[in-house]
């Protein structure tokens, strides 16, 4: 396996969806390829990230003002 | 020849039975789907839209235009997914209202090379998340995803910030399963490529 057929195999390799044979090669190439190692390390962090930091901010006042504008255009007549 | 069968019957979502009370007219359990799902709902669209005013509005339509709808809800798939489709939808039509970005297709930004081939194979610092403050931090990141085309925006968000499978995703955003994994394999290696600006080891640090 060299580094573009890695790079075709890298999201289902995240996601686990990846078939046993090609898994074992995906290790391989892994294990010889520094760049690639790097590519997946930083790319995890990338996800963990953006996942583990709530980047915009929903205040509790915020979430009020929408439930009140919301909840007052539901009024069981709009169906 | 027919297998064993398991003693539980497949596993029903709890906000089915919410759905349909909110149908037949309980405005409060529609209420209750609001409160699940408003900081969610609310999220993907200014991820989307990069504007914090159309986020506002597009989670009023988005869970209005759901309330309006419930019929056509089928239960086919997650009433959270379908109130993501609702929300993604509403947030790209605000987009080419706006016209401020030069790609508001979903089919638009496949066109692009960019980002496809990594180029930046400098190691990361251990932690770090820390080299930076708090705001700094998101910044960072909100300034970093705001690079992304909308297309590649959203299935990003989608699969890897809302916990969205691959299939709920491509349902979401009304693309094949195919288009959604290379999409995400380029929003993936973008980001980490322009966030490798920020985190990458610093030469000193490992004489």
């Amino acid at each position: 396996m060299n580094c573009t057929e890695f790079l075709s195999k890298m999201t289902d390799y995240f996601d686990g969806e990846i078939a046993p044979d090609l898994l074992v090669e995906v290790r391989a190439h892994l294990c010889e390829c520094s760049h690639c190692e790097v590519v997946v390390n930083t790319t995890r962090r990338t996800i963990e990230i953006y996942k583990d930091n709530e980047i915009y901010e929903f205040s509790p006042e915020l979430r009020e003002r929408l439930h009140t504008a919301i909840m007052a255009k539901c009024v069981p007549s709009a169906r | 020849m027919t297998a064993i069968q398991s003693p539980v019957t497949e596993e029903i979502h709890p906000d089915v039975a919410l759905v349909e009370r909110a149908k037949g007219g309980d405005v409060s359990a529609f209420e209750q789907l609001v409160r699940q799902y408003d900081r969610q709902i609310f999220r993907v669209a200014q991820h989307i839209t990069q504007n914090r005013e159309d986020a506002e509005d597009i989670t009023q339509d988005a869970f209005l235009k759901a309330y309006q709808k419930l019929d056509q809800f089928q239960g086919n798939s997650k009433f959270s997914t379908w109130l993501v489709r609702i929300a993604v939808n509403e947030s790209l039509m605000r987009l080419r209202k706006r016209k401020t970005s030069k790609t508001v297709s979903m089919d638009e930004d496949v066109q692009t090379e960019e980002g496809a081939i990594p180029r930046d194979f400098a190691d990361w610092s251990p932690n770090p998340e820390q080299q930076y403050g708090q705001g700094e931090l998101g910044d960072i990141l909100r300034k970093t995803i705001q690079g992304l085309s909308p297309g590649f925006r959203s299935v990003f968000t989608l699969r890897d910030i809302e916990n969205l499978s691959t299939e709920e995703t491509a349902e979401a955003l009304g693309l094949s399963v195919p288009a959604v994994k290379s999409r995400l394999l380029r929003a993936r290696l973008q980001l980490r490529e322009r966030l490798s600006r920020y985190f990458r080891q610093k030469k000193e640090s490992t004489a």
